[in-house]
């Protein structure tokens, strides 16, 4: 069943709750969580029931607690304590937190444990899959392709990888660092089933996570806009770092698709 | 060592077939028999110690005691922060098993000696150090930690076979271990493989000898009772002072009323870039 309505109205209902979280709490990253919101939401609805989920770019916890307030993980009341003191809410993803499998912060950690967790699932032949979200400046980290030679090796047709491909890392665009291009025949040379989509659009997103593989480590360039919904802060390095201020959060509401 | 560690290790996977083996591409000689007995329990995760602990990580999470073995400093230096975040902070059942202790690996130099794997390894909170001091201890805490699976650290001599206690002897976490009791004032204590060394080279006779196989983090602050029955205590180990045992040691006195003096021979720093077996660069120990 395609829920195109149903998800873009949770898609802006968790948009909003990040701008207003981040406003609050005055913390960053808030373009990479509002890049990975569609992906997230069309995940928790329909695969991580019964499936393994693991956020390998930490910092992106917002957007990814907010999800998980949506899904009952854990309460509103909860959500509202990030950023303060004595809260479980870390500005990176954290263990700790009800419905997070692992916690990440430092990039290069959750492909590699993935890996550990989906031949897991092979030994004890047990059908879970495992996803695993891993953003693009990621991929200059050694440790994900040092995994993607064993998953591929070991034949993990149960793992999942996603890329957030926004094209900007930290500093500067992905282009202008290492330049990761071209990508997806990389991803092919290292014996993996790669797919292009656009990262939001629901229905591409929805087909793309319920693909199978049928003996090769799965990965899926989703291609998407850093600090997607909010025009003013699209495509930009800025608001990887920034948090808005109440005008600009004002605008920002207004300015929400 | 080594044969007794893979030796307890087959005898626990017959009982436990969520023991998993990984190793980066080494082990020759050592784990064939483990292989040949457990095929689905062993993976080789290539030369890449890093990712493998992140595996590691990812098999424990899912109910696998892993057991990661390598040589020297490549299992805890090279991915020190997988240890910290993916094992250590996630409190799972990984053994990092590292051959080679001090300067075991002789002429390889100083790439292959483990001199400052105690002040890493000891700085994570939830792992335990094991460093056992003879075949007997080896056992003793391959054992124990089959028995207590947790973040932990097996540190290994490359091929000694030597043997002091007559039984297995009872260890756990922050334990002494008696080997002599000839003093009740003064005594040597030490940890891992150097047992043999100290009696050789530097044991008096009016000092008692004791070993501590198991320390870490957290068996720290019970430590302060024991000492204080001593007027001196001479710690051994065959790592730098700096982080080492002696320094765990010194700290859980810390601004406690103890008289006792804990004096240290450890390794010096003088051995890098010397060349020699493990027995002519062990004079660095002093």
């Amino acid at each position: 069943m395609y829920l195109e309505k149903y998800f873009k109205k949770v898609s802006k209902e968790i948009r909003r709750n990040v701008l207003i979280i981040s406003n609050l709490a005055k913390s960053s990253h808030i373009g990479s969580s509002l890049s990975i919101v569609d992906l997230l939401v069309v995940l928790y609805k329909s695969h991580i029931k019964k499936n393994i989920f693991i956020l390998s770019k930490g910092h992106a916890c917002l957007g990814y607690y907010c999800v998980l307030e949506k899904y009952n993980y854990i309460s509103k009341k909860i959500l509202n304590t990030y950023g303060k003191n004595n809260s479980i809410l870390l500005s990176h993803v954290s263990h700790k937190v009800p419905g997070v499998e692992f916690s990440t912060g430092s990039l290069g950690h959750g492909l590699p444990f993935a890996v550990g967790r989906a031949l897991a699932e092979k030994m004890n032949k047990k059908n879970k899959k495992i996803f695993v979200l891993l953003s693009d400046g990621e991929l200059n980290e050694g440790t994900t392709w040092e995994s993607l030679l064993f998953a591929s090796f070991h034949n993990l047709n149960n793992l999942i990888v996603i890329i957030d491909y926004n094209k900007i890392q930290s500093l500067d665009y992905t282009k202008n660092v290492l330049q990761i291009e071209p990508l997806d025949k990389k991803l092919k040379s290292f014996g993996c089933k790669v797919k292009n989509i656009d990262g939001h659009n629901f229905r591409q997103i929805q087909n793309a996570l319920s693909a199978n593989s049928k003996n090769k480590p799965y990965i899926i360039i989703a291609n998407t806009t850093k600090g997607k919904g909010v025009k003013f802060m699209e495509d930009s390095v800025l608001w990887h770092y920034r948090s808005p201020s109440n005008i600009e959060l004002k605008n920002a509401l207004n300015n929400l698709k | 060592m080594r044969d007794i560690f893979i030796e307890e290790l087959i005898t626990a996977t017959k009982k436990n077939r969520n023991i998993v083996l990984i190793v980066n591409d080494l082990g020759f000689g050592v784990i064939e028999k483990f292989c040949k007995k457990f095929p689905n329990n062993y993976f080789n995760a290539g030369i890449s110690e890093q990712s493998m602990i992140g595996y590691a990580a990812g098999l424990a999470a899912a109910g696998k005691h892993v057991f990661v073995y390598s040589i020297a400093n490549f299992p805890t230096f090279r991915c020190a922060e997988q240890i910290r975040n993916d094992v250590d902070y996630h409190n799972l059942p990984v053994t990092i098993v590292s051959v080679g202790a001090g300067v075991g690996y002789g002429n390889l130099g100083y790439t292959h000696h483990a001199l400052q794997d105690y002040s890493l390894m000891r700085s994570f909170p939830n792992t335990i150090i094991l460093s056992p001091g003879d075949v007997m201890e080896t056992r003793s805490c391959m054992r124990y930690i089959v028995n207590n699976p947790q973040p932990s650290y097996l540190r290994l001599d490359k091929s000694s076979n030597f043997k002091i206690h007559d039984k297995l002897p009872k260890v756990s976490p922050g334990k002494w271990i008696e080997i002599l009791k000839n003093n009740k004032n003064n005594t040597y204590l030490t940890t891992g493989s150097v047992i043999n060394h100290t009696i050789k080279n530097f044991i008096k006779k009016n000092f008692s000898l004791y070993s501590m196989p198991i320390w870490g983090m957290k068996s720290k602050n019970k430590q302060f009772l024991k000492i204080n029955k001593f007027k001196k205590i001479i710690t051994v180990e065959d790592h730098f002072q700096d982080g080492g045992f002696q320094s765990w040691l010194n700290e859980s006195i810390n601004n406690k009323n103890c008289k006792t003096k804990i004096i240290s021979k450890s390794i010096s720093s003088l051995v890098i870039n010397k060349v020699g077996s493990q027995k002519y660069l062990m004079k660095y120990l002093k």
